[in-house]
């Protein structure tokens, strides 16, 4: 069997060497990426524009952008047929290919993320470290973790102003330089397909912009999310704490927890908004351009846009993915429970998104007379059905989190809180 | 020996390496190999000949290790049925390989078509292969130069390079790529490289009892494909992608995708 032939059905006149070969794992790289990006540019958003309300979700999605970003990797990995070769595009780039940029982009982005989370916890680290030497009594885990500590400090102990006062300039300037980049690694993967002159519904110079600003709306969603989790299991164990008699095990009250969350999620909300109407309006405009100038092509576009992928598109994407969530968010008195669900709707809708855009932009032959259908293998029975399949698709989107449990270990996206 | 002696020997040895170093030049392998000016590989399909045997798909195959039960080849044949409602029929079953033993028409998962001969206006038969196109969108976009244009305008992959992207697969416009079912590499027709620098016609060619297929060197004026290209209509494949394919055809339709 050829890749590609175990989950394509073909109809009408489509050429013998067509598949769908892009399958599930190319529709969650631009979706892993852009979370990457948007869960950057959300923390960005405090550390450059100064947006202080947004103080405490910034440092968790900086966390979390950093756990999510091996991940961005695994969806092209799973996919190369010769995945030993993956190496290859970085030892011998072809610059004219849109693909090539990506080990470049991507180790650029990944060192200014890795430098500024190392510039944000610096002093939690030094400071760690110094309760945990003037310990008389340490356990194997607080030994461990002075050590690990003491390395990641890279010989820099200073907690001086001044020293603490450059950290913070460092910050504030890698945050400024990551804005650009971090659109760059989105947009680019816009380009990847907006580039294909091939392929009739991805060519388009919008497509850039288009995936930018839905890898931002997904990125804050995703924040938003897990942000209400996280503080949801915090308030669950101090609540725990409290009926176990165990005062003090928090220096916060369930209480006061929540009226951080309530203020944290309503702004970062507003945000998620604005980015969304965004990307709306700029994928509307695309398929009315597409319409209206009703090119060659537009003839089978519209068959699969308005036909085969209508449930797709204009129900789960357009109506489930964003209309919904707008309404939700915009009824007044937006509580976390409501802006909870409408984050994991927009999320869906950010997912359809590119799941109509991969797998719709092979849908139909370059005959134009002829369509592909999809079938997500859902049982693996090689490798292939494992990788490119459901299993496939959920060990990617599982990543992150189990990354991100042990990151939170090293970088704790929750100490400031005192001070508040 | 003394110190300053050694240095200044090694310095005259040096110098005088040097001299008849720089007289050779750094060549391109693939240079050496390829670079003959006075070749470009073109490609002459004439559709009046074609009748669809499939023996050109089946030759290619087997010349170039291609299992002929997988559902993918180098090269194939379309048909064509124009009904006098105007409406096109258009199918290749297993891209010609056993050529058209039915009148129906394949739709695939559609099933079958049957067609009223009575109303057939027209029909033809198309081959398909490579266009070994002067600007490929193949090779600007596989990201590790697996894929490259020789000098004498041939598009090969390099199989021990290829990372399986699929992206060439992606940007061709003729959907004549594909990945090897056994290497798992992009393959596609390279005019069967290895028998036409050895003077010999393409697998396809070779095979067609009609002469449909016809290989040439459009640098030479002398070769009768030349002659034909630049003295007769001819046409070629969806040129409004701007990859300048090398396929010509005579007698293509507009109805030919």
């Amino acid at each position: 069997m050829v890749h590609g032939e175990a989950w394509t059905v073909k109809e009408f006149f489509v050429l013998p060497n067509e598949y769908i070969y892009w399958s599930i794992q190319i529709v969650l790289y631009p979706f892993m990426t852009g979370l990457v990006a948007g869960a950057f540019v959300l923390s960005s958003l405090y550390h450059v524009f100064g947006v202080e309300k947004l103080k405490d979700i910034a440092r968790f999605s900086l966390v979390f952008s950093f756990a999510l970003l091996p991940v961005a990797m695994m969806p092209l990995m799973l996919h190369l047929q010769q995945p030993l070769r993956g190496t290859y595009v970085m030892l011998t780039p072809h610059f004219t290919s849109a693909i090539s940029a990506f080990g470049i982009v991507f180790m650029t982005y990944a060192c200014i993320v890795a430098s500024e989370l190392w510039f944000v916890y610096r002093q939690h680290f030094v400071e760690t470290v110094h309760v945990l030497r003037d310990k008389p009594q340490r356990s194997s885990g607080e030994t461990l973790r002075m050590n690990l500590y003491s390395a990641l400090t890279l010989g820099a102990w200073d907690l001086s102003d001044k020293a603490l006062h450059r950290d913070h300039k460092a910050v504030t300037w890698l945050a400024g330089l990551g804005i650009p980049i971090a659109c760059f690694l989105h947009g680019y993967a816009g380009f990847i397909f907006g580039s294909v002159k091939a392929n009739a519904l991805w060519m388009t110079p919008l497509m850039p912009v288009i995936f930018i600003m839905s890898a931002v709306v997904s990125g804050i969603a995703l924040c938003i999310v897990c942000y209400i989790v996280t503080m949801e299991i915090r308030k669950w164990r101090i609540k725990r704490a409290w009926r176990k008699k165990h005062p003090g095990a928090c220096s916060l009250t369930a209480e006061e927890l929540r009226g951080v969350q309530a203020f944290e999620v309503k702004m970062t909300s507003r945000y998620l908004l604005i980015f969304m109407v965004l990307a709306v309006v700029l994928e509307l405009l695309d398929i009315i351009f597409r319409g209206y100038t009703a090119v060659k092509s537009w003839d089978i576009l519209r068959e699969v846009i308005y036909g085969i992928d209508f449930t797709k598109i204009f129900v789960l994407q357009y109506g489930i993915g964003n209309l919904l969530p707008l309404v939700l968010l915009l009824l007044p008195g937006l509580t976390v429970r409501r802006a909870a669900i409408a984050s994991m709707l927009v999320l869906f809708g950010v997912f359809m998104m590119r799941w109509n855009v991969v797998i719709g932009g092979q849908a139909f032959s370059l005959t134009f007379s002829g369509f592909m259908h999809y079938h997500l293998p859902i049982i693996p029975h090689n490798m292939e059905t494992f990788k490119e399949g459901l299993t496939g698709a959920l060990l990617v989107m599982g990543t992150p989190f189990a990354l991100f449990y042990f990151l939170n270990k090293i970088f704790p996206v929750f100490i400031d809180e005192k001070a508040r | 020996m003394k110190r300053r002696d050694f240095l200044r020997q090694t310095a005259i040895a040096v110098a005088g390496a040097a001299i008849p170093l720089s007289a050779l030049e750094i060549i391109d392998p693939r240079e050496l190999l390829a670079a003959r000016p006075d070749l470009r590989w073109i490609f002459l399909v004439d559709t009046y000949k074609c009748v669809g045997c499939g023996m050109c798909v089946q030759a290619c195959k087997k010349e170039n290790e291609i299992p002929l039960e997988a559902n993918v080849t180098r090269t194939w044949v379309e048909r064509y049925v124009i009904t006098s409602d105007g409406q096109v029929h258009a199918d290749s079953p297993k891209g010609a390989l056993n050529g058209f033993t039915t009148q129906k028409i394949d739709l695939n998962a559609a099933g079958e078509r049957k067609i009223d001969e009575g109303q057939i206006e027209q029909g033809f038969f198309v081959p398909k292969l490579c266009n070994q196109c002067e600007n490929p969108p193949c090779v600007q976009v596989c990201p590790v130069g697996a894929t490259y244009k020789t000098p004498d305008g041939i598009v090969l992959v390099d199989r021990k390079w290829c990372i399986g992207c699929g992206y060439c697969i992606m940007g061709c416009p003729y959907g004549v790529r594909f990945f090897h079912p056994e290497y798992h590499v992009a393959e596609k027709c390279n005019f069967c490289y290895h028998r036409i620098h050895k003077g010999m016609q393409t697998a396809c060619a070779f095979a067609c009892p009609f002469g449909a297929r016809e290989i040439g060197n459009l640098k030479d004026p002398n070769d009768p494909v030349t002659h034909t290209v630049m003295t007769q209509r001819v046409g070629v494949l969806k040129d409004e992608f701007g990859t300048k394919p090398q396929v010509f055809y005579i007698g293509l339709n507009k109805e030919v995708r």
